[in-house]
């Protein structure tokens, strides 16, 4: 296994997936994900697991429920039109406190759109995304390393508090090849038991229920209180981030997924003209990293948010930051046909960093 | 001496609770009739349900089984996720014709191709009995709805589907029959095609189907027996019952 391999960010979610104990894909082909079913329709019946190539994004992710409410690791992907799709399912999920992994290698929109990098579904990640208040928890990876570890610890953290657990990359990052150094994980007789699970009654004195519906006097609210304390807990708990040379920071640059990688590089190309920039990457974006930024902003502050979009994350930026900081914005709406360079997110971070200053 | 003997009780995959249906309502009759089928196949403690959207929701408040509630449709997807996980488990599905013959069709249609090893008991009563009697796909022509008042019209509004007979064309079903809960005669046939049904799963022969005709007085407006006699005079003409595939007789 300590094997330095060239991969594609797509196959590493793949690969991640198996290791973490996952012998359960349903999906639906869509450019820019269809590596990942391909990679599953190959491996997974080598290790005594179901491919399934769904008639639709709908049944695929109502597959996943199923398997899920039996209590096994158990995926889907796709891509942005896709994932509108399965938005359904995902509230029943979230409803029906099922754990699951859902990949959206994003593509630009909306509707059709086309195939170039996006990060154009932030808000559809993070604030539900179907009907009736809940969340997923969101991880971001920005490298091909991150989309093998974030699956696994997607895994781990769905199954922990019985949430839908969403793994948000775009084409870059899913179409990229990486070195990768792979690691064992978990073997799936080793996962604990879960004993919510149906799988029929067998000697049990009652039966398991996995449901969303709660017509009682007062249940569903209580219900609600309950998903909501579990994403309390994920705020306090969970949150992942990276921040880079925050100490002098004069000016913080914030930027998820492959936008980041674009913005570290133009943060050294700045570094090195002798601004004092820093970067925050939140790894989680739900939970969104806020004491983080509270914190952050407490000495510094001014915030360059940086997104592949016109503008999403950054209403959770100014959400999280000290009351007096300033939040500034550069982002390329989908469909620009190209990324921004990091001489032009550089040109942006000598404007707000006050070149010469 | 007389010594008491008891000939009829209710089946241990049933819980001793009093039903929510509607008077007259044949969920019940139905209910009873799979719970039937899983004690008289020994199959309750490995049997897993699957919930559907409308009337029938509530299943797992009536069998003593685990059950899973699927969006609405989308049983037959969830019950795919189900087996496939659990392999030697019984699942079945319970499906109104709203839910199987509308905004699932294609769920139904793709479970069926693919062989799963399910059982599905789809219910007919040509209506949407929980929102409130509107149109169903199995609304038969002229029949008036809330969402057909002056009749289906066919022009518009398209024909009632056949679903046993168009899934019994597919390649991937054994075992399609419809029956109907009617009268005592055609309650037996209609244990015993689900008895069948069961039956089919338990020796992993493939997907299996029942469509149960099936009444609603409230949204029909009828009393139960005039619903039941509708039931023969209108809906057996169009929904014709009977097995329309039986891969093992077909040998």
């Amino acid at each position: 296994m300590n094997q330095r391999l060239f991969v594609k960010g797509n196959e590493a979610v793949a690969m991640g997936a198996i290791e973490a104990g996952c012998r359960y894909y349903f999906g639906y082909p869509i450019t820019p994900q269809s590596d990942i079913p391909e990679y599953m329709s190959r491996e997974l019946p080598r290790r005594e697991g179901q491919f399934i190539q769904a008639e639709s994004e709908i049944a695929s992710i109502n597959m996943l429920l199923g398997a899920s409410a039996c209590g096994a690791r158990a995926m889907t992907s796709s891509s942005s039109p896709g994932i509108s799709l399965k938005q359904e399912g995902l509230s029943y999920m979230a409803g029906s406190e099922l754990p699951g992994l859902i990949v959206n290698i994003c593509r630009s929109g909306p509707g059709l759109g086309g195939i170039d990098a996006s990060q154009a579904d932030y808000f559809q990640a993070v604030k539900g995304g179907g009907h009736g208040g809940y969340h997923l928890i969101v991880l971001a990876p920005h490298s091909v390393q991150e989309m093998y570890d974030l699956t696994m610890l997607a895994f781990d953290l769905s199954d922990r508090y019985r949430i839908p657990a969403m793994l948000l990359g775009d084409s870059v990052v899913g179409q990229m090849k990486e070195a990768l150094l792979p690691h064992s994980y978990v073997r799936p007789d080793d996962l604990p038991t879960k004993d919510w699970a149906v799988s029929g009654k067998g000697e049990r004195k009652e039966q398991n229920i996995v449901k969303s519906l709660y017509l009682g006097d007062g249940e569903l609210e209580a219900h609600n209180w309950r998903l909501h304390g579990k994403y309390q807990a994920l705020r306090e708990r969970e949150v992942r981030f990276e921040s880079v040379c925050l100490e002098d920071a004069d000016l913080i640059v914030t930027a998820f997924g492959s936008a980041a990688r674009i913005a570290k590089t133009a943060i050294r190309m700045a570094r090195e003209k002798g601004l004092k920039v820093g970067l925050i990457r939140p790894i989680t974006l739900f939970p969104f990293p806020e004491k983080v930024f509270r914190q952050a902003t407490a000495s510094t502050r001014r915030v360059l948010c940086i997104e592949l979009n016109n503008g999403q994350m950054v209403e959770d930026v100014r959400l999280s930051v000290s009351r007096d900081a300033e939040v500034f914005f550069y982002g390329r709406p989908p469909g620009a046909g190209s990324l921004p360079t990091p001489e032009e997110l550089c040109e942006q971070i000598s404007r707000y960093c006050g070149e010469g200053s | 001496m007389t010594e008491s003997l008891q000939v009829f009780s209710r089946p241990r995959a049933l819980k001793d609770v009093p039903t929510h249906f509607c008077p007259g309502c044949q969920h019940g009759t139905t209910h009873r009739l799979v719970a039937e089928v899983i004690d008289s196949l020994d199959l309750q403690g490995r049997t897993i349900g699957v919930a559907s959207v409308g009337c029938s929701v509530f299943l797992y408040g009536y069998f003593d089984v685990d059950v899973v509630e699927a969006p609405h449709g989308r049983a037959p997807a969830v019950a795919t996720g189900v087996k496939r996980v659990h392999r030697d488990r019984i699942v079945f599905t319970y499906q109104g014709d709203g839910d199987l013959a509308a905004i699932g069709t294609s769920e139904i249609i793709h479970a069926a191709n693919r062989g799963e090893q399910l059982t599905v008991i789809f219910v007919n009563n040509t209506t949407y009995g929980m929102t409130g009697g509107q149109m169903a796909p199995t609304s038969l022509p002229q029949q008036k709805t809330t969402t057909s008042p002056y009749g289906r019209d066919v022009a518009s509004d398209g024909h009632p589907i056949r679903m046993a007979e168009l899934l019994a064309g597919l390649e991937g079903t054994s075992y399609v029959a419809r029956v109907a809960v009617n009268t005592p005669g055609n309650i037996i046939q209609a244990g015993k095609a689900i008895r069948k049904a069961f039956e089919v799963q338990v020796r992993g022969e493939g997907f299996s189907f029942v469509e149960v005709l099936s009444t609603c007085p409230t949204n029909w407006g009828m009393s139960p027996l005039s619903a039941n006699e509708r039931v023969a005079a209108e809906m057996i003409p169009y929904f014709a019952l009977g097995t329309f595939k039986d891969r093992q007789t077909a040998g």
